[in-house]
């Protein structure tokens, strides 16, 4: 449950994640003084300006520096502060990846990092400012927490919830102008379990960021128009996996298909799969994402259709994947 | 030898057509770098059409200098430069941005044709350039390598690491440039991360710094020629510029730096290009 006065200052319809966020944060800044910002000019596009225009005291604009600025963030730690620091996720998680390792999740700092632009949110931009590897990244460094929210509404959860968790916090956001699934923060969003955001016994679609509101669409779609019963899981949280949700839709559903805005390659399908592989349960399984190739340019929308991780790829993939009949194999009834 | 003054009006006619094209890209594309891509457009101009030695018929020449925009979100005024010199039709453009277009914001060395390096992530130019020149000192090629760089790209360490080993290897085959606009995105490069005295900087890691008004042609071109007659080490030319330079209600003004243009605002910034040479 969303806790004290916060969740109705913004307007979820009229503000980007990004703004969202850039405003929850300094409400929490109000009530909590060990809270500082660091951006590297980037402190406008990222909306963590909004911090430092409130607080101008308690912000540091690096420049164009951000292996600079992570181990500035550290040090910050060190002296019991707590820096929330954002700027594209490419330069977070790719450029300054040592620093984050070394300086932050090796000493275990309390580092809140909100990463923005993160997948091919920044289409037009090309490759050098797609991000599709953050989340192996981020996921392989230990003491770690790695979140990728929803929508603007799960955003603002994601950073009042990293606020009361010690240690290093991953959070990864589009570029702001995604459409919100989430009407408010009364759902009760916990950092590590899944939220069911619909319930199912054929299949279980497992997404994150932008995919859940697609998948959420895809499964009223498939229960009216096919008759199937899709379960839809949002896991906002990469690492640490909710293991229990995966295990149980292994078991009553026996299918699951990962959508993510990320390389299908060590991500949000790779956790998954290695919980089933570990579970050595029978589960038809597939990873939609991008297919380990440097995305093409374009905007968001576009790449998203090209990739399968709109509504009609994720209804494609669903029949696809109900149309195989591995159930006829023989030993898949006696694995469970 | 200096540039007679026909050369330069040609030069300044050649940049006018640049600026406005730049203008038309920024508005088919949706939005776009124009204030950086405005300012280095002179810069662009006197390598393509007067110095670097290039060949945009045969673009894999292995003995072109070779041109690392290492700012390279001036993509789109980088993109017309190649586009009227000849190596792709200009018509092409007209998908920037767009889905599966071989033209992002910054441009791809494997998708665009005369495009030497990918950039885009600032600070990778100037470590880039020094391979190239090292390569082409092993292999005993006379290509020298032309790097830009933005001022507020200075900002990053990996240009001074690079700076360094420049001056180590004496590497007297990179001519560096620095577009010196003094703005980046949240504000003046004094206010949100100070350079100056950066001349000092690049001399006390051994450039050899030279400066030049970044719009003016005579003095580029006296620049680039100090720097060629420069034999012991890199060059530097700190470029004088204004970002947002020829349209007047974007120059100077932080807010351009990236942006999107209606028809109004397209003819009215065509207009003050083309108003800058009737005085
Ligand atoms: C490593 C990296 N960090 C951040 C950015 C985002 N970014 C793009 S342009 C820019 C400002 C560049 O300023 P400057 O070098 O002065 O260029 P100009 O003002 O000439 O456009 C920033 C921060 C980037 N492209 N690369």
């Amino acid at each position: 449950m969303s806790e004290g006065l916060t969740w109705t200052v913004y307007d979820a319809d009229s503000m980007t994640a990004a703004e969202i966020y850039g405003e929850v944060l300094c409400q929490l800044a109000e009530e909590d003084e060990r809270i500082v910002g660091l951006s590297a000019d980037l402190a406008k596009s990222t909306k963590i300006g909004r911090f430092g225009d409130k607080y101008p005291e308690r912000f540091f604009n690096a420049g164009i520096a951000e292996q600079n600025m992570f181990g500035m963030a550290a040090g910050l730690a060190k002296a019991g502060l707590v820096p929330f620091v954002s700027t594209m996720a490419v330069f977070t998680a790719l450029r300054a990846a040592e620093q984050v390792r070394t300086d932050i999740c090796y000493q275990n700092l309390n580092v809140k990092i909100i990463a923005t632009h993160g997948g091919a949110s920044f289409g037009q931009a090309g490759s050098t400012h797609h991000c599709t590897e953050d989340l192996a990244v981020m996921r392989s460094f230990a003491n770690m927490t790695v979140i990728v929210p929803a929508d603007g509404v799960e955003t603002a959860a994601a950073v009042r919830a990293c606020l009361k968790k010690d240690g290093p916090v991953y959070i990864r956001i589009g570029r702001g102008f995604e459409p919100t699934y989430y009407k408010n923060e009364d759902y009760g969003f916990e950092i590590g379990r899944a939220v069911t955001i619909s319930e199912g016994t054929d299949i279980t679609l497992i997404c994150c960021g932008v995919c859940v509101l697609a998948a959420a669409e895809a499964a009223r779609i498939l229960a009216e128009d096919d008759g199937l019963s899709v379960r839809v899981l949002n896991m906002h949280t990469i690492k640490p996996l909710d293991e229990e949700a995966v295990l149980k839709a292994v078991i009553e559903t026996r299918r699951i298909v990962t959508f993510e805005e990320h390389n299908v390659l060590g991500g949000l399908g790779s956790a998954v799969a290695e919980v089933i592989a570990k579970s050595g349960k029978g589960c038809a399984f597939e990873a939609v994402g991008i297919p380990d190739c440097f995305c093409h340019v374009g905007y968001p929308e576009d790449l998203y259709t090209h990739y399968g991780l709109d509504t009609d790829g994720i209804l494609a993939k669903v029949r696809e994947v109900m149309g195989k009949d591995f159930e006829e194999d023989e030993d898949w009834e006696d694995e469970i | 030898m200096a540039l007679s003054q026909k050369r330069i009006d040609e030069l300044c006619d050649i940049a006018r057509g640049i600026r406005e094209d730049i203008v038309d890209i920024t508005a088919w594309a949706g939005g776009a770098h124009i204030g950086g891509a405005l300012s280095v457009t002179d810069i662009l101009v006197l390598l393509y059409w007067e110095v670097a030695r290039v060949d945009p018929e045969n673009p894999q020449n292995p003995d072109r200098d070779r041109v690392i925009l290492s700012k390279g979100h001036a993509g789109v005024g980088y993109a017309p430069v190649l586009a009227r010199k000849g190596y792709f039709d200009f018509g092409l453009l007209k998908d920037f941005n767009k889905f599966m277009s071989p033209f992002g914001m910054h441009l791809d060395s494997l998708k665009v044709k005369g495009v030497d390096v990918s950039t885009g992530s600032l600070g990778h130019g100037l470590p880039m350039a020094v391979g190239l020149a090292l390569g082409a000192r092993l292999r005993k090629k006379t290509w020298t390598t032309w790097c830009i760089l933005g001022d507020g790209e200075l900002n990053e360490g990996s240009i001074w690491e690079a700076a360094m080993a420049a001056a180590h290897y004496k590497l007297s085959n990179i001519v560096t440039f620095v577009d010196r606009n003094r703005l980046m995105i949240d504000g003046p490069t004094e206010e949100v991360m100070a350079l100056e005295p950066l001349a000092d900087k690049w001399k006390a890691y051994g450039f050899n710094v030279l400066s030049a008004n970044g719009h003016d042609f005579a003095e580029l071109h006296a620049a680039v020629e100090a720097a060629r007659k420069h034999t012991t080490g890199p060059s530097v030319i700190l470029a004088d510029t204004v970002k947002g330079k020829g349209v007047g209600f974007m120059e100077n003004e932080v807010k351009w730096h990236y942006g999107g243009l209606s028809s109004d605002l397209v003819e009215k910034a065509k207009e003050s290009i083309r108003a800058e040479k009737a005085n």
